[in-house]
């Protein structure tokens, strides 16, 4: 329908000043926009505000005209009463023999079609008041790329406006489950516990019911893995970028940049099973040919495949790091007479330290919050250790197996997986925003 | 006018040149950037390199010590002597090459590093001095050739990154001088700078012409004439005219000389 109006709109303006379109004050294009949004704004608009509200009003009114015999205070027995009425609406009368169940699943699916076609026709009807008031106002005069940059820019102001709202409403709840937390199990305990056993009893004369909510033994396991990780992305990653910016020719760099970035591009699942299925086996094996006792699930196998994933990660931050630094201190090098490797690593490489220092960080970010890898290949085991043979578990791990299954919503256990996810939101937060203060930085001062 | 080159200095014109070009011919790709240079350049004495933009002055100052290589499209012919050897032969260390022959460019560069690590980087890496007092030595006299010590004895741990640029310049000098170099080349090393650090580094070249072969490129003529003994003129990627440099600027004796003095061509 816009794209109808637009077509409409733009020949109508050329029309307007009979095909004399410099007389336009803006361009027929833009004619066409303007109508076209103005069609298609308020339809959308539309569209949502069935989507979301329509079902809730129509239960309203359902339960409204229910008979007293099913009428009820309780809302949770009029919820049960309206699944009772949508079963009844998808299968019909197999699912109940209730009569007044029946009779209300009538009406209900009744107003839904009801519902839905005026939707469309009310839609219909405003993309025609929005294509009318737009022809009438096609006139040579009329400022149509100015209304249409305006609207323009309020729509995309909107749509900015939305992902900040709906991130802080994300932040906002992280914080208040935590609380809630807290209220139950006190902050220190969280924080400096060296003990984890989330288990609560489900009776309260069960043995053991209070569980154990150190999260420490969960920080440490997901500290060593990403110390793992990044002894093997570190250097690799790195010593990559060096190559690939001081060292190699235009051939090579126009292959191998592009093969990193598609390694990036490997979902984590095909590492995490790659990491249980083929790594994880091959340790053991190689630790039992020497003797060494190594779990079937360990920390090494996690950190050595996490650390692969990540490589592209710290390569091409650290390749935009060396080239960001002026060549002109290459050349003051070799002008003395350095060789390369001695003008990369006394001249170059320090000149690019924030910048890759920067990039380790916003890698080691990346590692700390990776949870497919470790859920698959580390283990479940809440293990004070820093022996990276042996399995650990991580805090994204124990989040997943916090909420996975079935739960009461306000236990201590679920909750504290709130907790969790708050400390390690704020520990990348800081992270990033240490790494991204020392990127700009280093920017300022080469530009 | 600052430091005019004195009459004795004219009577010590050595009789073998301490850099000598035959025949140079430079290529980028397709573009032949130098045709046929012939140029002696002699030891004890400034000279000059003027010429229109795009004319080959750079290409030909980095063919000297070669720093060209770093070009991968970058070809060059003939021969560069440097006394008897012929730099571009493949028995030369370019490494060797460059600490004799050192360099100074159009924007000061001072690497991110103190003042006293700009200057002892060179002598590091050319294992010049074998303890700490000999680098404390070389870094004090270096900064004072360059006419820098007074302004930065306190702050050597400072980085050479917060200088003005004059300094930043003169830093450059100062770092180039402390490898021990016999010839250096300056490729337009005042055009980023105000008249006042412009003049000092004018009375600093002066001052080290006795000691080095210095060539330096430059736009401004009134430069030239201040500095230089020796002036050669490029055009389009030829040498029109080389000369001493009251003779250029009094008496040329190619036209398209005379066109660029009077600013006819440029
Ligand atoms: N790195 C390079 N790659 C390709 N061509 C180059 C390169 N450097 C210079 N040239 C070409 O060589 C020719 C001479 O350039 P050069 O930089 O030597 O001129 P110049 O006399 O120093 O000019 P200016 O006074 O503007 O510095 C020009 O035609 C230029 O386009
Ligand atoms: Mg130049």
């Amino acid at each position: 329908m816009a794209m109808i109006s637009f077509a409409l709109i733009r020949q109508r303006s050329v029309a307007v000043v009979g095909g004399a379109t410099q007389q336009l004050h803006s361009l027929p294009r833009y004619h066409g926009y303007f109508a076209a949004v103005r069609v298609f704004i308020p339809c959308i608009f539309l569209f949502l505000l069935w989507l979301v509200g329509g079902e809730a009003v129509i239960e309203n009114l359902i339960i409204s005209g229910l008979p007293d015999a099913l009428k009820s205070t309780n809302s949770e027995q009029i919820s049960l009463v309206l699944n009772r009425i949508q079963l009844a609406v998808q299968h019909g009368e197999q699912s109940t023999s209730d009569a007044n169940i029946l009779a209300a699943a009538e009406r209900y699916s009744s107003l839904y079609n009801k519902g839905l076609w005026s939707t469309f026709w009310l839609t219909v009807a405003i993309g025609l008041t929005g294509y009318y008031l737009s022809k009438n106002r096609t006139q040579a005069n009329f400022r149509a790329r100015n209304n249409f940059e305006k609207t323009m820019s309020i729509t995309l102001a909107a749509s900015s406006f939305l992902a900040i709202v709906v991130t802080l409403g994300i932040v906002a709840s992280l914080i208040f489950e935590s609380l809630r937390f807290f209220q139950q199990i006190p902050i220190q305990d969280f924080l400096f516990g060296l003990h984890w056993s989330p288990q609560t009893a489900l009776r309260a004369d069960q043995v053991a019911s209070a569980g154990a909510f150190g999260a420490i033994p969960l920080f440490a396991g997901t500290f060593l893995i990403s110390l793992l990780a990044m002894m093997v992305a570190g250097p690799i990653g790195l010593f990559a970028a060096i190559y690939l910016t001081q060292y190699a020719n235009q051939r090579v760099r126009a292959v191998a940049k592009p093969v990193l970035e598609i390694l990036a591009g490997v979902p984590t699942v095909v590492y995490g099973f790659f990491a249980a299925l083929t790594v994880a086996p091959m340790l053991r094996d190689a630790g039992g040919a020497i003797g060494v006792d190594v779990a079937s699930e360990s920390a090494l196998a996690a950190g050595l495949v996490m650390g692969v994933m990540i490589i592209p990660f710290v390569s091409s931050l650290s390749d935009d790091a060396i080239t960001a630094v002026p060549s002109s201190l290459k050349d003051g090098s070799f002008a003395l007479g350095a060789t390369k490797a001695e003008t990369i690593s006394q001249v170059l490489l320090p000149a690019a330290l924030p910048g890759v220092v920067g990039a380790f960080l916003l890698a080691i970010s990346r590692a700390i919050g990776e949870t497919m890898i470790v859920v698959m290949a580390a283990g479940m085991r809440p293990n004070l250790t820093a022996n990276p043979l042996e399995a650990v578990t991580t805090v994204t791990v124990q989040i997943v197996a916090l909420l996975t299954g079935d739960q009461e919503f306000d236990s201590p256990k679920t909750l504290s997986a709130f907790a969790l996810g708050l400390a390690l939101f704020v520990i990348t937060l800081l992270l990033n925003i240490a790494a991204l203060r020392m990127v700009r930085k280093y920017r300022e001062a080469y530009d | 006018m600052i430091n005019t080159p004195t009459e004795t200095n004219l009577d010590t014109v050595q009789a073998s040149p301490k850099m000598a070009a035959r025949g140079v011919n430079v290529y980028y790709g397709d573009n032949h950037a130098i045709k046929d240079i012939d140029l002696n350049l002699y030891a004890d004495e400034v000279t000059s390199l003027i010429g229109p933009s795009g004319c080959g002055k750079s290409t030909f100052l980095r063919c000297l010590n070669r720093m060209n290589d770093t070009i991968p499209i970058c070809r060059v012919s003939g021969q560069i002597l440097l006394e008897d050897d012929d730099i571009y032969t493949s028995g030369i260390d370019v490494v060797q090459l460059r600490a004799r022959v050192g360099m100074v460019f159009q924007k000061p560069n001072p690497f991110p590093k103190s003042i006293y690590d700009n200057i002892a980087y060179g002598p590091r890496i050319h294992g010049l001095a074998a303890h700490r007092t000999d680098l404390d030595e070389i870094v004090t006299t270096s900064l004072e050739k360059a006419g820098l010590w007074q302004e930065v004895k306190d702050r050597l741990d400072t980085s050479g990154t917060a200088l003005s640029g004059g300094q930043q310049q003169r830093l450059c000098i100062a770092r180039a001088i402390a490898v021990n170099p016999e010839v250096i080349l300056m490729d337009e090393p005042c055009s980023a700078l105000d008249p006042i650090a412009t003049a000092k580094i004018e009375s600093l070249i002066d001052e080290l012409s006795g000691r080095y072969a210095i060539i330096i490129v430059t736009h401004s003529m009134q430069q030239a004439a201040r500095i230089s003994r020796k002036t050669a003129f490029f055009h389009l990627g030829e040498m029109v005219e080389y000369g001493d440099t009251t003779e250029i600027f009094t008496s040329p004796k190619e036209d398209r000389t005379r066109d660029y003095i009077t600013g006819r061509i440029g």
